[in-house]
């Protein structure tokens, strides 16, 4: 059995050695605004907390094989009858459970925490940016800026970012580690996600909901820029962008992979996103009538530009967001 | 529709797999007609009804699945070993790592432990069969002929390719046009159904077939589990079932349900899937739970420490296992009030587990433990489990899941769970119980380097996931670039599932090794074992016992060793009851599956005649009268002497 020994202190001590380094290599445990950081500290903490049961169990174990080989024992060793006892069994029943309503206020409490404004940066209106995912890429509007890029992203450093998800095929999710952990962006709703950028620096994005064929490729890059460098290149785009058309909207979204694109309008006017009453998820009652009376809706030409979309059912289903 | 079309071409790989089929096919037809053995299988094996007959059909066709899946395995990490690989294209890892994952848990572990029940339930509650043999062998033959069905998309149409959870819409027909995913909802149709008249079988069985004397409180661990798995199959399976219909209306029937047009709900069959997709992760995992408690104490020479709790806290991990099912999408935008209700029910799951763990190591405790292959991988379960389950629970705390979700580091965590917990198990239930089946041992020598490769293997191949995982690599990614610097811990990984690759040509060659050189006659009880099954010759006759035992105490055939009384009671044998061999259920396998076919390719008129024919099958059962037959007392006496004679 020291063959087992050897093999398990091993793969301890290089769980110990790579998370001690973790902090300068990995992505998730090297987070680069709040919202990470958040994720990251409950990661290494429950990290922390696990690796207390296994040690306890590991310990346990080793002492039980080594102590109680039938090689250890005489031949007419017998071993006794026992039924168990109340107390341990009440002990590791009641250890856990304490571990467990430990991890779940933390829990409660952190997942609470992402899914809002981060601390600190609820006086600031945030940035509002609609990602939108077709096969196989991003497409990212600004609206207020009246900017759009594909494939790319830039937000001002310090500022709350607000990232509005949607996808004009398979679901997919959107999640940049060092910034924050993902959401699902799909065809019938919106998902959103509160990022803030705290440091200046390119960070990687991607989908990492399977959509098919094109799904490995489909990588973006998050630039945090110093406030003024962020306006100055949205200046830069309103100005040497071209606009963004319906016909070139339609041309990007049958066109499988496409490199970096920038315009000076988004396509939330002729294409709007899923949103309100136009969302295919209605939560409470169904309200097929609200959209005759919201008027100014183009439903025929959304349904033109993106073919296979129809969103004028609704469904009942309840998501509770 | 074109033949190109029809038959996959184009692809070296699948010429080659089309070349070993045929082959394969021919040296079997062939070697069944040189030896003459067609009437013998067809009177001994495909017609059969004897449960242990039907569970041995059942390991093999799961261990022949092991191989498929596995060299599905290896592919993937071969793609995965460095940066740009070219080896695979993007579609052909989307095919292959959804056929090995559907294969590895529908076709694999499900069919291996519904093998290993099928072998071992009624001996171990001392009973001469299941419930309703004849439909155990229909559950039999709906499984084989799905998983053929399955398996047949390799080379005809296309495979699957939307991933096991075939999330909707990518699965629908407008992201999937190929016919892969009708297989999908076909295959698993098919063989589900299976499964579920499996759970009706064996609930009935356990409850109403026990020997006298085999109080609930008295049967063995593996029984007690095996009943609670049941139970979650006649739970979930109906789900599937409905989800699977609805998914086959949309794609070959043109039915919204799912579709991103029409107010078709995506996040539906989401649900619908992990509502059963769940619990069978512990419909795999349980009866596996129960092994360990057998093998454990066997080899210990002690009783199970904390029976009690050990099978409260079974019931109380069934429970929780439908209450857990939005985990999956913690990231749909669901809310922290949602997220948070469903961490918290996945992390008590952690509190049953780990009283098991416990109560397994006190088991150990003050015992006589010899390590045998069982008990080895036994042994080898509990470290790497626990690995598997304390990052379960990292991964059930939502906010942190926002960044592991669909990355390696859930790989990782499911392997950890999957392998060493349902595959370990069997392997340990298959090395415990092969000498009930064949009446000999496995060499230990083998099987412990068999061990030993895929111990170390294992871990080789799957440590380095969880940190790729924290590093951003996701999962069903079929290429990276050198720059995201995922190449050396994925190089790692490769060679490490290699490593278990041999492991498992190992094991496989022991069966060889070990039929030709295995001493024989070595008696009914070969590990000294604790429970009924034991107490019977092996391999054992049809009729299971020629008495019924009497059970007066848990682990009741160690308590008639110990104290010296016994287990039968004396007196002459009487004529036992067996129902008959019967053909209906392979024929019935067939034409569901010619069914299934016809409906992959929407070929209407063939499957309208074969859907007439299941119904003209069960007609005919249902006029049959056929009360079995009768094996006289004289006969059961000359059987048992030459059984026993020689051996006990
Ligand atoms: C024998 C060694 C095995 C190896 C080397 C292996 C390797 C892999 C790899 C490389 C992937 C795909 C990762 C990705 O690209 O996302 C995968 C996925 C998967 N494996 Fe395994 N695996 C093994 C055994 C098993 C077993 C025994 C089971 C189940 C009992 C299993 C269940 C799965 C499942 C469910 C998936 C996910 C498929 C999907 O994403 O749709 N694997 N495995
Ligand atoms: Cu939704
Ligand atoms: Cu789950």
């Amino acid at each position: 059995m020291k063959k087992k020994r050897w093999l398990f202190s091993l793969i301890f001590i290089s769980i110990v050695m790579l998370l001690s380094g973790c902090d300068s290599s990995l992505l998730v445990l090297n987070p680069k605004g709040p919202v990470a950081k958040t994720q990251s500290n409950t990661i290494i903490f429950s990290i922390l907390m696990m690796a207390l049961v296994l040690i306890v169990v590991y310990i346990l174990y080793i002492y039980m094989l080594t102590k109680y080989r039938a090689s250890k024992t005489s031949d007419d060793y017998e071993p006794p009858h026992m039924e168990g006892s109340k107390w341990l069994e009440l002990i590791w029943t009641l250890i856990p459970i304490i571990i467990v309503a430990i991890l779940s206020v933390v829990t409660v409490r952190t997942t609470n925490a992402v899914e809002k404004v981060p601390e600190g940066y609820e006086s600031q209106k945030p940035l509002v940016i609609y990602a939108a995912s077709s096969d196989w890429k991003w497409h990212f509007s600004y609206p207020e800026e009246g900017i759009e890029t594909v494939n790319y992203v830039n937000i001002p450093t310090n500022r709350p970012v607000e990232f509005r998800l949607y996808s004009y095929g398979p679901i997919t999710s959107f999640w940049i580690p060092q910034l924050g952990g993902q959401k699902y962006a799909m065809s019938d709703m919106i998902t959103k996600l509160h990022f803030v950028a705290d440091h200046e620096g390119s960070f990687m994005g991607k989908n990492s909901n399977f959509s098919g064929k094109g799904f490995a490729e489909m990588e973006f890059e998050a630039l945090a820029q110093s406030p003024a460098d962020f306006t100055k290149w949205v200046d830069d785009v309103k100005q040497t962008a071209p606009k963004l058309s319906e016909q070139e909207f339609k041309t990007l979204l049958d066109t499988p992979h496409i490199g970096r694109k920038s315009y000076s309008s988004t396509h939330l006017g002729f294409a709007p996103p899923p949103e309100g009453d136009m969302a295919g998820h209605h939560h409470g009652g169904s309200g097929s009538d609200s959209d005759k009376t919201s008027g100014e809706k183009p439903m025929d030409q959304m349904q033109d530009d993106m073919g296979n979309m129809d969103m004028s059912d609704h469904s009942s289903m309840e998501h509770g967001h | 529709m074109k033949w190109d079309e029809f038959f996959v071409t184009g692809e070296p790989m699948i010429y080659a797999a089309d070349v070993s089929i045929i082959l394969v096919s021919l040296a079997i037809v062939i070697g069944l007609t040189y030896f003459k053995k067609w009437g013998y299988l067809w009177r001994e094996w495909l017609t059969t009804v004897d449960h242990k007959r039907i569970g041995i059909m059942y390991i093999i066709s799961a261990l022949i699945m092991l191989f498929r899946g596995g060299v599905d395995a290896l592919l993937m990490r071969t793609q995965l070993a460095v940066p740009d690989n070219k080896i695979l294209d993007a579609q052909h890892y989307n095919e292959i790592f959804t056929t090995h994952g559907l294969i590895m848990i529908l076709f694999m572990a499900m069919p291996f432990v519904i093998g290993m029940m099928n072998v071992v339930i009624p001996l171990q509650i001392g009973a001469r069969d299941v419930a309703f043999p004849r439909l155990n062998a229909v559950s039999f033959w709906m499984f084989f002929f799905g998983a053929m069905l399955l398996n047949l998309s390799f080379v005809i149409g296309g495979s699957p390719d939307a991933g096991w959870s075939a999330y909707f819409p990518l699965a629908s027909l407008e992201f999937s046009p190929t016919v892969g995913n009708n297989y999908y909802s076909l295959a698993l149709q098919i063989s589900g159904i299976g499964t579920l008249m499996t759970g009706v079988n064996f609930i009935v069985t356990i409850l109403k077939m026990r020997a006298p004397g085999m109080k609930l409180m008295r049967m063995p661990m593996f029984t007690w589990s095996v009943l609670i798995t049941n139970v979650i199959i006649l739970f979930a399976f109906p789900v599937l079932t409905v989800a699977l219909a609805l998914m086959m209306f949309d794609r070959i029937f043109g039915s919204q349900f799912f579709t991103m047009a029409n107010g078709g709900m995506d996040m539906l069959w989401a649900n619908l899937f992990w509502v059963w997709g769940h619990p069978e992760v512990y419909i795999v995992i349980l009866p596996a739970f129960g092994i360990f408690s057998d093998v454990i104490s066997t080899f210990s020479k002690k009783n199970l420490y904390g029976y009690k709790s050990m099978v409260v806290s079974m019931v109380a991990i069934s429970v929780l296992s439908f209450l857990v099912w939005a985990h999956h999408f913690y990231t749909m935008g669901q809310g922290a009030m949602v997220n948070g209700f469903f961490s918290i029910t996945t992390m008590a799951i952690a509190v049953p587990t780990g009283v098991k763990i416990f109560n397994w190591l006190f088991t150990l405790q003050k015992g006589k433990i010899s390590f045998t292959s069982p008990m080895l991988y036994a042994m080898g379960f509990i470290p790497i489990f626990t690995i598997g389950g304390v990052t379960g629970v990292m991964l059930a705390m939502a906010s942190a899941d926002y960044q592991y979700h669909n990355t390696m580091f859930l790989v990782a965590h499911f392997h950890y769970v999957l392998i060493p917990g349902t595959v370990f198990g069997v392997l340990a239930g298959m090395h415990y119980w092969f000498p009930k089946m064949f009446g000999f041992r496995l060499n230990e020598r083998l099987a412990k380097w068999a061990f030993w490769l895929i111990i170390i293997g294992f871990n080789v191949a799957f440590m380095p996931l969880f940190f790729l995982g924290l590093n951003g690599m996701t999962r069903r990614m079929y290429t990276y670039s050198a720059s995201t610097g995922f190449g050396p811990l994925n190089m790692i990984a490769t060679i490490g599932a290699f490593v278990l690759a041999i492991g498992f040509v190992v094991l496989c060659y022991n069966f060889f090794h070990s039929f030709r050189h295995s001493p024989r006659n070595e008696g009914g009880d070969p590990w000294d074992a604790r429970t009924l099954e034991w107490s019977t010759p092996s391999p054992v006759p049809v009729y299971n016992f020629a008495k019924l035992p009497n059970v007066k105490s848990q682990d009741a055939f160690w308590h008639a060793k110990k104290h010296n009384v016994p287990l039968y009671e004396e007196g002459p044998y009487e004529e036992i009851h067996m129902p008959s061999n019967s053909g209906q259920p392979f024929i019935l396998g067939v034409i569901m599956f010619i069914l299934g076919f016809s409906l992959v390719f929407s070929w209407f008129i063939p499957a309208i005649i074969a859907g007439v024919g299941v119904i003209i099958m069960l007609a005919v059962r249902s006029f049959e009268r056929d009360h079995g037959y009768h094996i006289s007392a004289k006969e059961i006496a000359a059987t048992e002497q030459k059984l026993r004679g020689d051996t006990v």
